[in-house]
């Protein structure tokens, strides 16, 4: 396949590098994520980029965009891995937030150490995405994202209205910063928030990939193909999807600490129904199913939404045309997602960074000669019928 | 090969099958059909179009729950109509349910907040280890269910834990994975690292998947795919499209395996080497097969028994040379003679 193989004397430089790339990946990841985030730091500091905005607002956009990367990466695993369509993401964001709230803050008077919270964060979201999961994942398709989409509703409203647990729409303030191994973060410089970002991203990253080419990778591709073949081959469905929504919404309990020791305020409208959206339009443009390209996505999106959109205004402003310089693109967002999102849809459906076998998955109605797609089966009652679906 | 091993070498029954009923709606596709597969044996299947025979295949494998009869294998009562199965939910949400009561109850007492806090933890746990349980449904669990007067049906993956290996009429292989990986996935149930060994790269994990690929390659190398791991299963010419999938069948090592014509649209060649290979695995892997067939060559010279269906109703069952002369079965195939 590669060119390895038809010529073993003579491999380009890019084919060796690409190899050993993939055989010591998680190296390759470390080394990446760090050159890339030192990189990344030193571009916002350098003349043209620096003229925008101050050192630290770049770095503090790279934060937020780090926590969108690691919500991205978690429902990449729901959605592009196993197949699941699920709208209600940023309940399991919630529940890693607010978690961090109740053990290090003023409001409970707890004071727990922040690497435990992050566990526990990550585990609450666990439990929830299991308890989620386990009656809904027997429906299919529509009907699962009409149930997470529900569920997606519920939790904000729920942290609003137990007001005495959560103060309602005040939410909680004052948390704790991070206090890792003695070394307290501080309130205004980024920096250490940038790293321990790196540090976090970094280890998703590589477990991701592990994930991908293992046993449980494997089969929920398999459930992504076609269900019934992967149950006739000995996969428990159930089980499988149920611990891709529970690890789905450990990475989202993660980002739901990081993100609420960096703001030290959670309050209910962090966490509507635009995170889930948000979310899955950064996995839809980056590629659902490559672990790379949604990373790259999260990141290429939120700097458009936070960074761009608002220098858009600054631009237009500053030209005086009569209409344009009334316009505020932030407002617009959702709108520029919207039609963004349908444009790929329409043209691009693997996404901007695609996956080999999603592209293929993708694209199988045009290759594919027409009567291979739909079982021809004359005159027995059909054997892939709706019975199976709907068993409990 | 033919009516000298009529009987199994032990004489063991594998699967037994009575009374099975499978009904769509109006349309009785399976009707009353006793069914035995011997240890060791290769059972053919026959019938007209619209018998009924995918259908029986199906509630064998698990897909669907049969209206009424009941299937052992390996001597275990696996599949059966279902029996109060709308209790199980109720089973799931037992602790909520007394949780609930105890912490209102604890309430009205005016009892603290950390004791309800507790007690709401304690309830959130039972529920969890209910519905993980239910959803996972161990084998403890499918033996308990019955006690309580529930009788759930296996689902296909537990039919395979079991030992059952299938192919599908119309090929359902995972197109757009690879040859190797589709074997891969047929071998989930021999494989043991969890989503803990793969995110931690264990050295068990490494050392597991290095022998499965070594295996998977083993079974492609049997089903006659060699040098073709690495293609992606759409680009594979049909025959090769349907070894692949005896191969993913074979991942599971199965004791039963499950044919639904799998000589369907291949030309006299491949058809032989297709034969070639069924008594091969039965040989060598000691494997017992069922085999829904059309052809009447495949089916008469590697059948050791052979049961037509008709209308969903057994009409013949017998050695192939029985199964030849019965009337009805002719009658079946070709119409009633004029008067």
């Amino acid at each position: 396949m590669t060119a390895g193989s038809v010529a073993p004397e003579r491999v380009s430089l890019r084919d060796r590098i690409r190899t050993q790339a993939h055989v010591h990946r998680s190296w390759t990841i470390f080394v990446g994520m760090s050159v890339g985030s030192v990189l990344l730091y030193l571009w916002a500091s350098t003349v043209p980029f620096s003229l925008f905005q101050q050192q630290n607002s770049w770095i503090d956009g790279f934060v937020n965009a780090g926590v969108f990367m690691l919500l991205a990466l978690g429902l990449n695993i729901v959605i592009g891995m196993a197949g699941l369509l699920d709208l209600g993401y940023a309940a399991f964001f919630a529940f890693g937030a607010y978690l961090y709230a109740f053990g290090a803050s003023p409001f409970t008077h707890l004071h727990l150490p922040f690497l435990v919270l992050l566990i526990l964060g990550a585990a609450v979201a666990a439990v929830f995405g299991i308890l989620l999961g386990a009656p809904t994942l027997r429906l299919r398709g529509d009907y699962l994202a009409i149930v997470t989409l529900g569920f997606g509703e519920i939790v904000p409203i729920l942290f609003l209205n137990l007001e005495k647990y959560t103060q309602g729409t005040n939410g909680i303030g004052g948390i704790d910063r991070p206090n890792i191994f003695g070394y307290q973060f501080p309130g205004i410089d980024q920096t250490p928030y940038y790293i321990l970002m790196t540090v976090v991203l970094t280890i998703v990253l590589i477990l991701m990939y592990r994930l991908q080419d293992s046993r449980i990778g494997r089969a929920w591709a398999a459930i992504r193909e076609d269900e019934l073949a992967a149950a006739a081959n000995g996969i428990n469905t159930v089980t499988t999807k149920l611990a891709a929504f529970a690890l789905g919404a450990t990475t989202a309990g993660f980002a739901g600490v990081l993100n609420a020791s960096k703001l030290t305020i959670v309050d209910p409208t962090q966490f509507l129904f635009t995170v889930s959206f948000t979310v899955l339009a950064m996995v839809v443009l980056g590629g659902m199913g490559n672990i790379a390209g949604v990373a790259v996505g999260a990141f290429v999106l939120y700097n458009v939404q936070a960074v761009l959109l608002k220098q858009l205004n600054a631009l237009f402003e500053g030209l005086n045309v009569p209409i344009l310089e009334n316009i505020d693109f932030v407002k617009y967002q959702y709108l520029l997602f919207g039609i963004a999102l349908v444009l790929m849809m329409l043209f691009r459906p693997e996404g901007l960074f695609p996956s080999q076998r999603r592209r293929a998955e993708l694209h199988a109605a045009e290759e594919e000669l027409p009567d291979e797609e739909e079982p021809t089966e004359p005159v027995e009652p059909p054997n892939t019928g709706v019975t199976e679906d709907t068993r409990v | 090969m033919t009516g000298a091993e009529t009987t199994a070498p032990d004489g063991g029954l594998l699967l037994k099958a009575r009374g099975v009923t499978k009904r769509f709606g109006g349309l009785l596709a399976v009707n009353s059909v006793d069914f035995d597969i011997p240890k060791g044996a290769i059972v053919s299947l026959i019938g007209p179009n619209g018998a009924g025979k995918t259908t029986f295949f199906n509630v064998i494998a698990g897909i669907y729950d049969p209206t009424a009869g009941v299937i052992d294998f390996h001597g275990r009562q696996m599949i059966a109509r279902p029996q109060r199965s709308w209790l199980e939910p109720f089973l799931w949400f037992l602790p909520a349910f007394i949780g609930g009561a105890v912490i209102a109850f604890a309430a009205i007492e005016h009892a603290s907040e950390p004791v309800l806090f507790l007690l709401g933890l304690l309830t959130l746990i039972g529920l969890m280890t209910t519905m993980v349980t239910g959803a996972a449904r161990p084998v403890r669990y499918q033996k308990a269910l019955p006690r309580v007067g529930i009788f759930k049906s296996a689902r296909p993956n537990d039919m395979v834990q079991a030992g059952l290996g299938r192919t599908f009429q119309n090929i359902r292989l995972f197109q757009n994975m690879t040859a190797i990986e589709n074997v891969l996935v047929g071998m989930h149930t021999q494989m043991k690292a969890s989503w803990v060994d793969a995110m931690l790269s264990t050295r068990r994990d490494r050392a597991e998947e290095l022998s499965a690929h070594e295996t998977a390659r083993g079974y492609l190398k049997l089903v006659g795919l060699v040098g073709k791991d690495d293609e992606y299963a759409k680009n594979l010419p049909y025959g090769d499209q349907r070894r692949l999938e005896i191969a993913r069948a074979l991942g599971s090592k199965p004791s039963l395996l499950l044919l639904d014509e799998p000589t369907a649209g291949m030309n006299p060649r491949e058809t032989q080497q297709m034969i070639t290979l069924i008594n091969r695995l039965r040989r060598d892997l000691d494997l017992t097969v069922l085999l829904i067939e059309h052809d009447m060559k495949v089916v008469m010279e590697i059948s050791d028994r052979v049961t037509v269906l008709d209308h969903g109703e057994k009409i013949a069952e017998g050695t192939p040379e029985e199964v030849r002369k019965n009337p009805k079965v002719i009658e079946a195939y070709l119409g009633t003679p004029p008067e």
